[in-house]
């Protein structure tokens, strides 16, 4: 039987009297690339920061590797290996890529606050360890000629492909990207699709992706969800999704499809 | 190229860095024994020192951390009674004990110890800020750090036992009771070992991938703890390690002064540390040392003003929010400033490691 890597359990979430998510249910096998689509506004984002512990659901239960993870903190989540990456990138935009990269590995440190003080040998230790990975991680992505760049000086495209090595500096098992398309020109946008199904090989993990993008969210996903005012409208394979008329009137005016 | 990194190569044991200020520390030293530089001079020096630990600590919070914290005096406050208290109980005739509780001459060997421990209640005390910092930001986190600094000296104030706001003193006489058995100018020395310290700690905090995750969350808290940074446990560390400094501080403040009372540590204290981190450039060590000195000297010039000094200070802080918001620094430290100086300060951290 296929193994569940995360499953979501009757999701709930309100902001006020403001219902964003309702009743979602939904299991990502591993090694699959799922997507979750719907309108602006449908609750997509809620549920990614519901997974990585921004917010608490109102309603509802997550598991991660079969481990009930709703309620926890967002960096106890990380450190269970989820990565994720934000509509609007989030780098720490004055701190160099390096560092972008080596901070994200606080996860597993190896050392404390004494030692970085005495700067024992497990602190030269562990920061040369991590300093490595650091780089290594950088040359795969191509980008170590930038490790004492700052994101801010570095062009958009750009910025979307460190902070998705970021999110794997976490050595997740499942990677949430959120709108990796969003602002790349269409020239760009292939690229990300090679790029996207690369990473999913290489680093051999499962990728659940929010796109307004169908042409991304088409070439990549094996069955994608479709939400509506934060409700499940359909979950299906590309060819299910495009032909169900629901779909097509929950887009309607929204002129994405 | 130059004949530099051939010194460096030759005392390859013992860094420049450390050879420069080992000289400046025996120099500082040895002038002060052979009389060559009077009192005044040395009590300037030593505010330098204090106040580099001041704006250093405070640039911790304020710098590196992003957050703004109003009310660094308070900790200044707490280290400067506790270790007062403590020094004048374990080594001098007192109103608590009446006799020392210890042989007065051992303040040789405990003197620095009743000074961390000045610092570490101090660090306890900057719980009062790092436990509210975990829900709350900005300006309402300032003016917590506000509150705190009030709480503080008005507590000091209500405590007879300590003098009350007429002032605690006495510690003058354990300095004697060290005199006593060895002349030395202690409190130089201890002034420039606790500043070397300090700013060893700190930056040595502040490089390593650990200390970083503070200044990640100057740049973006939720990013920070969607990367695994425990940014609750990073608060906690930079506040309780930023007041742990103030405290240290305080406790070498009331020692040079021999004598203090809770106004001294009051929002105006707070409001010195704003102004020197400032100046030298939030999350720059070197701009916070750069700074101390520069306004110790600046207040020294000005001592004849009396009050007028709080006309001029904040009117300072005015121009430079209004043309160099950066500090003199901005993010950077003087060896990036001027290259040369890494190489003769800043070890190869790769031949080290
Ligand atoms: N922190 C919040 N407080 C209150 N309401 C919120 C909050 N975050 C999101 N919402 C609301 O919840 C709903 C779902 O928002 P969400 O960001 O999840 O949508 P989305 O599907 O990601 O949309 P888009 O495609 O525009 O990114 C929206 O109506 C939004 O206004
Ligand atoms: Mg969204």
């Amino acid at each position: 039987m296929a193994e569940i890597l995360l499953e979501i359990k009757d999701l709930t979430h309100r902001f006020g009297g403001l219902t964003a998510v309702s009743d979602l249910n939904f299991e990502i096998i591993k090694d699959e690339i799922v997507g979750l689509i719907g309108p602006n506004g449908a609750g997509k984002t809620t549920v990614f920061n519901l997974v990585s512990g921004f917010y608490v659901p109102s309603e509802g239960d997550i598991l991660y590797k079969g481990e009930r993870i709703n309620g926890l903190k967002p960096h106890e989540i990380a450190s269970r290996q989820i990565g994720r990456t934000f509509q609007n990138i989030r780098l720490w935009s004055d701190m160099t890529v390096l560092d972008n990269i080596k901070i994200s590995q606080h996860y597993r440190l190896g050392y404390n606050l004494m030692d970085a003080f005495l700067q024992t040998k497990k602190y030269k230790k562990h920061e040369k360890m991590i300093e490595a990975d650091a780089y290594e991680l950088l040359e795969e992505f191509q980008l170590s000629d930038l490790a004492h760049e700052m994101p801010k000086n570095l062009p958009y495209g750009v910025q979307r492909r460190v902070e998705i090595a970021r999110a794997l500096s976490l050595k997740p098992d499942l990677l949430m990207l959120d709108e990796p398309a969003a602002g790349l020109s269409s020239a760009d946008v292939s690229e990300l699709i090679q790029y996207i199904q690369w990473i999913k090989e290489h680093f051999k993990l499962t990728i659940w992706m929010i796109e307004h993008q169908m042409q991304v969210i088409m070439s990549l996903c094996s069955r994608i969800k479709v939400v509506d005012f934060g409700k499940e409208l359909l979950t299906g394979t590309a060819e299910e999704v495009r032909n169900s008329p629901e779909v097509i009137k929950a887009y309607l005016g929204d002129g994405e499809i | 190229m130059t004949d530099i990194p051939a010194l460096a190569k030759r005392n390859s044991r013992l860094p420049v860095s450390t050879m420069a200020i080992l000289a400046l520390f025996a120099l500082m030293v040895g002038l002060t024994m052979a009389g060559v530089i009077n009192k005044y001079i040395q009590s300037v020096l030593m505010f330098i020192g204090i106040n580099i630990i001041f704006s250093a600590s405070l640039n911790i919070v304020n710098g590196y951390m992003g957050e703004f914290s109003c009310g660094h005096g308070g900790f200044m406050a707490v280290g400067a009674y506790v270790s007062s208290v403590l020094s004048v109980i374990l080594f001098t005739e007192n109103s608590f004990t009446g006799q020392p509780l210890l042989p007065p001459g051992s303040a040789i060997f405990l003197f620095p110890i009743v000074i961390i421990i000045g610092g570490l209640v101090s660090a306890v005390f900057g719980l009062l800020v790092a436990i509210p910092s975990f829900k709350t930001r900005d300006d309402y986190l300032a003016i917590i750090t506000i509150a705190a600094n009030f709480i503080i000296v008005t507590l000091i104030n209500n405590i007879g036992a300590v003098g009350g706001s007429r002032g605690f003193m006495g510690m003058k006489k354990s300095l004697k009771a060290m005199e006593a058995v060895i002349d030395l100018p202690y409190m130089i020395i201890w002034i420039f070992i606790f500043v070397v310290l300090s700013i060893v700690m700190i930056r040595r905090l502040m490089k390593s991938t650990y200390g970083k995750g503070i200044s990640s969350i100057r740049y973006d808290e939720t990013s920070a703890e969607i990367m695994s940074v425990n940014t609750n446990h990073m608060k906690l560390v930079a506040f309780m390690f930023s007041s742990g400094l103030a405290g240290i501080a305080g406790g070498l403040f009331a020692h040079v002064m021999g004598f203090v009372n809770p106004a001294s540590f009051s929002i105006f204290k707070s409001t010195e540390g704003l102004v020197m981190v400032y100046l030298g450039g939030m999350g720059s060590l070197s701009g916070s040392v750069l700074s101390a000195v520069i306004f110790t000297l600046m207040l020294e010039a000005l001592r004849p003003l009396q009050i007028l000094k709080w006309v001029l200070i904040p009117l300072m802080l005015i121009l430079l929010m209004q043309f160099r918001p950066e500090g003199l620094l901005g993010n950077r430290e003087l060896s990036d400033v001027f290259p040369k100086l890494k190489r003769i300060f800043i070890r190869k951290d790769s031949s080290n490691g």
